[in-house]
């Protein structure tokens, strides 16, 4: 019953993004709704490590940055399409999450926090030093002529990114709610435990940063051709490792869909704000948010709800 | 083959800089090492105190190092404030490893955004009458810009390290994170014992800021650059031994200013973090741990 | 003659300098209830670590189920059948009692079947240990002895061969001791062999078969329990000199 319930769901909003794109024709929407769901993917993937594991990454901005440079090297390199770009994007940032965790995790949580604030630098460096994909001058990457049978480029890239946003809510909701995801949950409560209850804490550790490298890269390969212009201060921007904090610890981080609410809800009144006021303004509230709601609310805006609705039971 | 000058004048500039890393180190060899609260904004802590520098140096002139010196009392107080909301919502809690993380990377953001916001993204200096002489021995030149805030830290350090080895609270600040139970027996309190240390760490920054805009301009965004410094400085040192965190300030301030002098200023960044992931994977104990 | 189910060769732990065990021979046949005592210090919780796999020891080796496990992670070694309980009890706190039993079922006892199996197997486990009416209970709003129970229940969802019961009766009142001391016979009657780990002495002198005493990193005494505490050396220790 729930099940299907959640595929109808995860159908209607697919059917709804398509009929969206035949009715809307500012483009403004699909350039806001495509940041917007950007920040979703980031959320959920920062969660399946951090609200899931309990393993705080500060690096998101470096797998992120990473998935997008991935996809202009090889789009440079070999012309690959889209979808294999993304796929590459995944594979390396995977690969970069399992490397980081295997050589910190056996540590205490807070060397891998710190691991990946180092890697995030390293890995800025090394891009901004690498001559290929443009330095520190940053690369410019030419828009496809081909867009499918959308009207416009950006309405094939908000479809895309839509599609690959309900794909990483599916894989976090079936994480949360299996044994791999008991496992981890286990692990964030008490990881000693854990191993003594026969869960093999290393290697779950390993799957849940390498899944989330992998969709932090899936987000970030799309972005060069969104953007059309990258150097590695804006790829690096700590603006998306912090969102992708903030934006979790906002919705709830226990829940898989925690992040989607934050992420949905900060990432829709970021867009306001900038439009209306200012960008910097923008991030200074977001810093605030994400400082108020982990002192008062740590449970987030589910776990406000739960205790709201538990209260109205009784 | 190496030039020689060229070399000698780098491993002197390397140990000055290291001597000044060792100062904005110190706070959070305290915080992290001592007292396990991992503060990731203690960067931005130095941040504010070079800002702090800059304001009162424009507009009454004082000296910078006597500025940092006369607001660390107020930093302490902060410090002090910030560690009670770290406790009370986290410490108690038993919640410091994720929600207390990102309090502080929180923190870090605010206070980077709301410069950012005040002040923009302009480099920022202090003027002082030595800013710009050099002392020149033999082919080594000394700039007494690196020089004072080397001499200042040196202070700093050794007085802080005298104070954690030779009086009781200081003692007490050491053995807390070791052995609640036995400070408690002693009838102090663990809890006002990290409130006065934390208070401690982030006093040390208001003096660390100060150096900080002495060597060079400052602007917002430069703490974070700082943060791989602090910590491959902390790690390295082996957590909380304040004497293992003065030789890895050193060792990184040499090694950093190879790099820049060999390699060239872009890779300079790298080379904390790098330290720092090579520690973690190697030798997490650090330098002089077991 | 019954089969060791726990035999331990000369084990030999040291932290830095410190040599925190000293040579320990430790042998335990399938089944039996044997008590483990000493003072505050004597290396008792550092042998089950080392036992259970939380810390490895330097020399010596450990064989269970004739495998040598020495140096086999701790999850493997809850998967073959060596179950611990935690002196400070460590629930899974984001769970409900059930949850946390579901934990040691599909990863230790690797049950793959179907999800009302699985509960109800982990129901059992909760009758036994009477917890069954705070199944779905928050396992951090438990009380003190219960969480304790809890403790046992996620030891004995795993379905261990042998369980390591450290302090589980530390703190508790003389019913509540009474309650535990029950489950682990009701365990062990089973063929569970137990290793209790208690300073409750009436508990131990009730409960075990054999008794082996630990005074500052060595074995000191092992065999029927009226002997040992009769024993010069081991009453010397506990009351000091």
């Amino acid at each position: 019953m729930k099940i299907s319930a959640f595929w109808i769901c995860i159908a209607v909003i697919f059917l709804g993004g398509l009929a969206f794109t035949e009715v809307a024709t500012n483009e403004y929407y699909f350039t806001a709704l495509y940041v917007i769901l950007q920040a979703t993917i980031m959320a959920i993937a920062w969660n399946i490590l951090g609200g899931f594991t309990g393993y705080v990454n500060f690096g998101s901005a470096a797998f992120f940055a990473v998935g997008a440079y991935t996809a202009i090297a090889l789009d440079k390199a070999l012309g690959l399409p889209l979808p294999l770009l993304i796929v590459a994007a995944a594979v390396v940032c995977g690969l970069i999450g399992l490397g980081v965790g295997y050589l910190t995790l056996r540590l205490k949580g807070v060397y891998f926090a710190i691991a990946t604030l180092a890697m995030a630098i390293v890995l800025e460096t090394l891009v901004t030093n690498w001559t290929y994909v443009g330095g520190a001058r940053g690369a410019y990457i030419l828009t496809p002529e081909n867009h499918l049978w959308f009207d416009s480029y950006i309405q094939m890239l908000f479809m895309l990114m839509l599609v690959l946003t309900l794909g990483s809510v599916a894989i976090s909701r079936k994480l949360n709610s299996s044994r791999l995801g008991r496992g981890l949950a286990a692990i964030r409560d008490d990881e000693v435990a854990a191993e003594c209850a026969g869960v093999p804490t290393l290697r779950l550790k390993l799957i849940s940063t390498t899944v989330m490298g992998a969709m932090m890269g899936v987000a970030g390969a799309p972005y060069p051709f969104f953007v059309t212009f990258v150097d590695p201060v804006s790829a690096f921007n700590l603006f998306v490792a912090v969102n992708a904090i903030a934006m979790p610890m906002i919705g709830g981080t226990a829940h898989w869909i925690g992040p989607v609410i934050g992420a949905l809800l900060v990432g829709s009144m970021q867009e306001i704000i900038t439009v209306n006021v200012s960008s910097e303004l923008n991030v200074l509230i977001v810093g605030v948010m994400l400082v108020l709601f982990i002192s008062l609310a740590p449970q987030g805006i589910v776990g406000l709800v739960q205790k709201h609705v538990l209260r109205r039971r009784r | 083959m190496l030039s020689l000058d060229l070399f000698a004048n780098a491993i002197v500039a390397g140990v000055l800089l290291g001597g000044f890393y060792a100062a904005v180190a110190i706070g959070l060899a305290i915080a992290f090492g001592q007292l396990d609260i991992v503060n990731i904004a203690h960067p931005a802590f130095v941040i504010v105190g070079s800002y702090i520098a800059y304001i009162v140096n424009t507009h009454f002139g004082l000296d910078p190092v006597l500025i940092g010196v006369l607001v660390a009392p107020v930093f302490f107080l902060v410090g002090v404030g910030i560690y009670r909301i770290y406790y009370a919502a986290f410490e108690r809690t038993g919640q410091e490893s994720l929600s207390g993380l990102a309090f502080f990377f929180g923190l870090m953001f605010i206070i980077e955004v709301v410069l950012i916001l005040v002040y923009g993204v302009d480099y920022r200096l202090v003027r002082a009458g030595y800013i710009g002489e050099t002392i020149e021995v033999g082919f080594v030149g000394i700039p007494l810009r690196m020089l004072v805030p080397f001499v200042v830290a040196i202070t700093c350090t050794s007085a802080i390290y005298l104070y954690l080895s030779r009086t009781f609270t200081g003692r007490a600040i050491l053995a807390v994170a070791q052995d609640r139970l036995a400070l408690q027996l002693m009838g102090a309190d663990p809890v006002r014992i990290k409130q006065f240390a934390f208070g401690l760490a982030i006093a040390t920054t208001a003096i660390a800021g100060s150096l900080l805009i002495i060597i060079g301009p400052v602007e917002p965004s430069v703490g974070r650059l700082y943060i791989g410094r602090v910590f491959a400085i902390v790690v390295l040192g082996g957590m909380g031994s304040i004497s293992g965190m003065f030789i890895a300030a050193l060792i990184l301030g040499i090694v950093e200013t190879l790099v820049a002098t060999f390699m060239g200023p872009s890779w300079a960044p790298a080379v904390a973090f790098g330290l720092l992931l090579l520690t973690l994977a190697v030798r997490p104990a650090g330098l002089l741990g077991r | 003659m019954s089969s060791a189910v726990l035999q331990v060769t000369g084990l030999t732990k040291r932290f830095g300098g410190f040599v925190a065990l000293q040579g320990i021979d430790l042998h335990l046949s399938s089944g039996e209830r044997l008590g483990l005592i000493g003072p505050n210090g004597s290396g008792k919780t550092t042998l089950i670590n080392c036992v259970s796999g939380a810390l490895y020891n330097d020399e010596g080796t450990i064989v269970f189920e004739n495998e040598d496990i020495t140096r086999t992670p701790p999850h493997q070694r809850a998967r073959l059948g060596l179950a611990r309980s935690f002196q400070i009890p460590k629930p899974f706190h984001s769970m409900t009692v059930l949850e946390n039993l579901r934990v040691p079922l599909e990863y230790a006892a690797w049950s793959r079947s179907e999800h009302r199996h699985i509960v109800d197997e982990a129901m059992a486990v909760l009758e036994m240990i009477g917890l069954k009416h705070r199944a779905n209970v928050n396992s951090a709003a438990l009380t003190q002895v219960e969480m304790r129970k809890l403790e046992l229940a996620r030891a004995l969802a795993a379905k261990p061969r042998l369980l390591v019961s450290d302090e589980a009766m530390a703190g508790l009142s003389g019913s509540e001791v009474d309650e535990i001391l029950e489950i682990l016979l009701a365990l062990n009657a089973r063929g569970v062999a137990v290793i209790m780990i208690e300073h409750v002495m009436r508990a131990v002198m009730k409960f075990s078969e054999r008794i082996v005493v630990l005074v500052a990193g060595r074995k000191i005494a092992d065999g029927d329990p009226q002997a040992v505490v009769a024993n010069e050396e081991v009453i010397k220790a506990y009351l000091g000199e």
